[in-house]
């Protein structure tokens, strides 16, 4: 209780005196936290670039303007790889993240002990692991190009797609289902007329969402080779053409403004 | 009776999505037309990812025999740079934020105020971490400060917009009635306005932690520090063992993460 | 037609929901199922097509045995038992002719209905029954852009174009208000005169049973009270039914009933 009776006078306080200690304690582990990851932060920095850092920064500055205008010439081809990339990837792992997200979901799974955990592992693993992670590997295993970047999008997507839409599932109008049953329809055309209107502009809108999402680590996916707009990105950064590097920030800032408004807007006209 | 007697006999089809025709087909042979010029442009070479199905092989079958121990030290260095970068930046960056996320919600704020918040806000989505530490990389030099700076400032535009959107979104009553009290303004935000948005606060503190960490996987791509170096040379020297060693532990801490939060944010609200 | 045999259900929980269910159901014959919540109404319809499995017992549709059926034979035997829901359970986002045609579902293909290529002969079907409760114009309307009432006749409609021997109505007006209630109750059991259908309707209101069928089931706790005509239902019977309570007035209001159904203009 926080009122207290102190010789016949009712003092309220906030918490009893046991949950202002612990609440100090909490508060105090935190700080010493933070204090122990900043000293380490700090020992292995080198400080004298950190005071230096002003003077960088304006320096990189000073080369990166006015931007290598005449450059976008060149980076028709790797805004179209991007795009590709993006798009691509998304479609397959849409296609990928149905099934999942059916096998996944509480009341379409096959199987609730052997099936659906496994489909619940395969969504933690995809979405906990970034894009440039997957793209590393597949290059490591495929090669390097646009075809490693497409397929690491689409294996990063799977499972925040999926994740998404087996949600979208658990929340479907039960009776609606139930109703389609009721009239003698088989498995399948349960499916087809009573799950899939509900889930269907949920579907859409993960989609737009994702694809979106995608657009911006596709224009990096290039930085580790998977080609799209981030290799000339590196490769610029590699020979220190700032001009042109700050050509591409911006190409990417507006790709990802343009991509943003489209999902914006699509996503609008679905809801 | 009109209606049904025209009707019956008459094929039926389902009403169209798209109800303007012109419009629905050049969607339609639009993406088509994409499809196809895409598919003509992305250049497979079938041969090189036949060869590498092997090594694939190689890589999923190292799962199940991940080697912790041959690089236990690289890992374990690599892994609490990355843990203090996602604890330290998240910190910074949930402090930061909260006060961006005060201006920048528009029943609070005045509208300079509001307007300087919001292009904060934007300029920090639109920038993607990758790109952040690459450029803090080569102002501050290699090294976990530029990861840390680079995540607190990603922070701060993630957490901002949603804590903003909240704050507009709240009870307008519950903040009136603190006001009609006589509360002087940081009294109203205290006693009106955070116990409001508190829970989702929380929420999305530990979401921001969840997402950090992740990224901080990767800001050794680029020398930023963390786990992320290790990985690059586990898989430049195609040491599938350590490499799946790695994403194993990524995947449990996020996962305990996940869960942890399921947990937090269950008690809060 | 309909006939239940020791009919038993236990839910997981222990929950005993139907014990020994005995009931018979000629041709034709429309009858009122009332009881309290809780009681096993909806539990009992749900056992005869097997949307709840029966822990025991039988069920027989004319000659056929329902409950040892495979799930393709309990398929062509629910074509042969249309059901009406308390909530419409209209899928909302498809049109008001995809849910009537929904109820084809039975007899097509899967790819037929999953590209909406349903024969002439059933789309006519549904005009005429969509005209028959009052909503041809309403065709090609989204179902969720429809009132109560016109949902519960779509739903109708769902049901009869099955072309069944038996409906199974789940508590048809329990979201409806009273007048709607009643013109859905008439529409249902004229359809059921009209086409020789055996209808199994459970229901709160027994004003509204008393109303309109021939024959009053009684159920409490999972098990037959009462078997009779709805005349039958005195204050003695109710109170062995829902418990005590003052029954006069429910049973006063059968008598008047004069407002006119706007269907079928």
């Amino acid at each position: 209780m926080p009122v207290q009776d102190l010789k016949g006078q009712k003092i309220w306080q906030r918490r009893t005196g046991r949950e202002s200690i612990s609440h100090w304690i909490m508060w105090l582990i935190g700080v010493a936290i933070f204090a122990f990851c900043w000293q380490r932060i700090s020992e292995t920095t080198t400080w004298f670039f950190v005071w230096d850092a002003p003077r960088i920064a304006n320096d990189i500055w000073t080369r990166a303007t006015p931007p290598r205008w005449e450059y976008i010439t060149q980076l028709g081809q790797p805004i179209w790889d991007t795009l590709n990339i993006a798009t691509l990837g998304t479609i397959f792992s849409l296609i990928l993240a149905v099934p999942v997200a059916f096998l996944a979901a509480s009341n379409t799974t096959p199987s609730r002990y052997l099936i659906r955990p496994i489909a619940l592992l395969i969504i933690v693993s995809t979405r906990s692991i970034n894009s440039l992670i997957w793209a590393l590997l597949l290059i490591a295993i495929i090669g390097p190009g646009v075809f490693a970047g497409v397929i690491a999008i689409a294996i990063r997507s799977i499972g925040f797609c999926a994740k998404l839409l087996y949600e979208a599932i658990e929340e479907i109008d039960q009776t609606q289902v139930e109703a389609i049953t009721a009239t003698g329809a088989s498995r399948w055309q349960v499916m087809a007329y009573g799950i899939v209107p509900q889930i269907l502009p949920a579907f859409a809108g993960i989609a737009v969402f994702r694809w979106d999402i995608n657009i911006r680590e596709s224009t990096v996916l290039g930085l580790v080779g998977a080609g799209g707009i981030g290799l000339q990105l590196s490769s610029s950064l590699n020979v220190l053409a700032w001009p042109q590097v700050s050509l591409i920030l911006l190409v990417i800032l507006a790709a990802v403004v343009i991509s943003e408004w489209v999902s914006a807007k699509v996503r609008g006209a679905i809801i | 009776m009109t209606e049904a007697s025209i009707r019956i006999g008459q094929p039926w089809r389902k009403p169209h999505f798209i109800k303007r025709p012109w419009l629905r087909w050049t969607l339609l042979l639009g993406f088509a037309a994409y499809l196809v010029a895409a598919y003509m442009t992305v250049e497979v070479n079938w041969s090189r990812v036949y060869e590498g199905l092997e090594r694939g092989k190689k890589f999923v079958l190292a799962f199940t025999n991940p080697d912790f121990t041959t690089r236990s030290s690289d890992i374990y260095e690599g892994m609490v740079e990355s843990i203090i970068m996602t604890i330290a930046s998240s910190v910074v960056g949930i402090a930061i934020s909260i006060p961006i996320a005060l201006g920048a919600a528009r029943n609070i704020a005045p509208l300079p105020v509001y307007l300087i918040c919001r292009s904060i806000i934007a300029i920090s989505r639109a920038l993607q971490e990758i790109i952040v530490a690459i450029l803090l990389v080569a102002i501050f030099g290699f090294g976990p400060l530029a990861g840390f700076l680079t995540l607190s400032f990603a922070t701060i535009g993630f957490l901002s917009k949603l804590l903003a959107e909240d704050i507009e979104s709240m009870d307008k009553v519950q903040a009136e009635a603190i006001k009609a009290s006589g509360a002087k303004w940081t009294q109203w935000i205290n006693y009106g306005v955070q116990p409001q948005v508190m829970p989702r606060l929380i929420g999305l503190s530990i979401y921001r932690l969840d997402i950090n960490f992740r990224e901080s996987a990767i800001l050794g791509l680029v020398g930023a520090g963390g786990i992320g170096a290790t990985l690059n040379t586990a898989f430049d020297r195609y040491e599938y063992d350590t490499a799946a060693a790695i994403l194993l532990i990524i995947i449990v801490i996020v996962m305990a993460l996940e869960y942890l939060s399921g947990v937090i944010r269950a008690r809060v609200q | 037609m309909l006939r239940l045999e020791k009919l038993v259900k236990t839910y997981k929980t222990g929950d005993q929901a139907l014990k020994a269910v005995e009931l018979t159901v000629p041709e034709g014959q429309v009858l009122a199922l009332i009881g309290p919540s809780g009681a096993g109404k909806s539990t009992l319809i749900r056992c005869i097509n097997r949307l709840v499995e029966p822990t025991s017992g039988k069920v027989y549709l004319g000659d056929v045995e329902l409950t040892g059926l495979s799930s393709g034979a309990l398929r062509r035997e629910r074509r042969r038992m249309g059901m009406i829901f308390q909530e419409y359970a209209l899928v909302e986002r498809l049109s008001v002719m995809e849910n009537v045609l929904s109820g084809r579902l039975g007899y097509v293909g899967f790819w037929r209905s999953f590209l909406r290529r349903f024969p002439q002969s059933d789309v006519d079907e549904a005009f005429r029954l969509l005209d028959r409760v009052g909503l041809a114009h309403m065709a090609d309307k989204r179902a969720d852009e429809l009132s109560g009432g016109q949902r519960q006749r779509v739903g109708i409609c769902r049901a009869l174009i099955q072309n069944p021997a038996l409906l199974l109505v789940d508590e048809p007006t329990a979201s409806l208000d009273p007048k709607t209630s009643r013109q859905i109750m008439r529409l249902i059991c004229e359809l059921c005169k009209e086409r020789g259908l055996a209808a199994i309707i459970n229901i709160h209101d027994v004003a509204l049973a008393q109303m309109f069928v021939q024959r009053v089931i009684g159920l409490r706790f999972g098990a037959v009270e009462f078997d009779g005509p709805p005349e039958g239902l005195t204050p003695d019977v109710l109170t062995t039914i829902y418990g005590e309570e003052d029954w006069e007035a429910t049973i006063e209001a059968v008598d008047d009933d004069e407002d006119d159904i706007e269907v079928a203009v």
